[in-house]
């Protein structure tokens, strides 16, 4: 790819309603926070993103050796298979000075390494989770349980298969009672928001006040 | 050839180098908490920019990393006319974040690059920023 000669000004960014005023002030920042998405393949991570970014959810990608270390290096190890971790983002301005993005990632153990990382400040974790393979979410509930990040649960529902009760689930994932558990759609904003407020909630419980 | 599928992996910043030639070892940076040598944080999050407008800058002084991989270099500094995240960058120019970070950090230490909001940007937040975030989704 021909890096110089392509036009980067613009960049190759969906967003409908154009540049935000933010973007294009280089004298100061919005306050910047993240919340995590995590869950096993094809568990509606993405989509869950996409129903409330204001730009196209985008992809980025983190190199990885088969031991489980980043790789931040230009070489990559000889003696090593890397495998590279797609993670997939989007982005919602909440204020003219206050951006949350929306990180996806992938939920099993052998990326772990790359969690530390991204959720190093996060307001904490959405672990979605499908019902019909609830084991999928087990490492990523594993990681946020000890990890000490405000998390929740949330069931994807996919029209057509069984529907449980949150309690059903919190039991079945045997979740202590403080931890929340909604179900809802990850194709529907209006549910996708209620999400993403109930983890805020949530992280607005075991977050101090001010002394 | 056991390291073409590797290099292939680490993508486009593996073949800056001068075909035939290994890539010489850029040092291995460990960003240690996110952060970079001249401390600098650079969480995914993270706001960039280029400090100067991009058509003024300097050329690179030859031999530094920087000349090798100039285009990369220069593809950052010029999406960063705008102000964009660490991720932002790794996605829109298709670079894998790790290598995205070390270029952003050395970029920043050299002061071509601004790195925003430092602070305690790698503790919680606080319940102030959490309620402007509540109000904020309340809206939506
Ligand atoms: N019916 C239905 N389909 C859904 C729902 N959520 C996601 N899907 C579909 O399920 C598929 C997987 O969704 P993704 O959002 O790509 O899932 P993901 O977790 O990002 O998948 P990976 O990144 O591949 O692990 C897509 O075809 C979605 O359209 C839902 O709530 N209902
Ligand atoms: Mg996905």
């Amino acid at each position: 790819m021909d890096y110089a000669g392509s036009d980067t000004t613009t960049g190759p960014e969906a967003d409908h309603q154009g540049p935000r005023s933010w973007q294009t002030d280089r004298s100061r920042a919005p306050a910047v926070t993240k919340i995590v998405i995590a869950g096993g393949f094809g568990v509606g991570k993405t989509t869950f993103v996409g129903s409330v970014s204001e730009i196209t959810p985008l992809r980025t990608e983190a190199v990885m050796t088969e031991a489980g270390e980043a790789v931040d290096d230009f070489e990559a190890v000889p003696d090593k298979d890397t495998t590279t971790v797609a993670m997939d983002f989007g982005r919602i301005t909440l204020e003219s000075d206050l951006v949350l993005y929306l990180f996806g990632t992938p939920g099993q153990k052998r990326f772990w390494f790359m969690w530390d990382d991204l959720v190093r400040g996060a307001i904490g974790a959405v672990v979605l989770v499908d019902t019909r393979r609830l084991e999928d979410c087990f490492p990523a509930l594993d990681y946020f349980e000890s990890g000490g990040l405000p998390y929740i649960v949330a069931v994807n529902h996919f029209e057509g298969t069984a529907r449980y009760e949150p309690e059903v689930v919190r039991e079945a994932l045997s979740l202590p009672a403080q931890v929340p558990v909604l179900v809802m759609d990850a194709r529907k904003r209006i549910t996708v928001v209620d999400t993403l407020l109930t983890l805020v909630g949530r992280a607005l419980e075991i977050t101090p006040g001010r002394l | 050839m056991t390291a073409a599928p590797v290099i292939s992996a680490v993508g486009p910043v593996a073949r800056a180098a001068a075909p035939g030639r290994r890539t010489a070892r850029v040092r291995p940076y460990s960003l240690t908490g996110g952060r970079t040598r001249f401390g600098h944080v650079l969480l995914v999050e993270t706001f960039v920019a280029a400090s100067a407008d991009p058509d003024e800058e300097p050329a690179p002084a030859p031999g530094g990393l920087a000349a090798r991989v100039m285009p990369e270099v220069r593809a950052i500094v010029g999406l960063c006319r705008r102000l964009r995240s660490v991720a932002e960058v790794s996605a829109l120019l298709k670079m894998p974040l790790g290598v995205v970070r070390v270029l952003l950090g050395d970029l920043a230490d050299q002061g071509r690059i601004r790195v925003y909001g430092t602070g305690d940007a790698t503790g919680r937040p606080d319940r102030a920023l959490l309620e402007r975030v509540q109000s904020g989704l309340r809206r939506l």
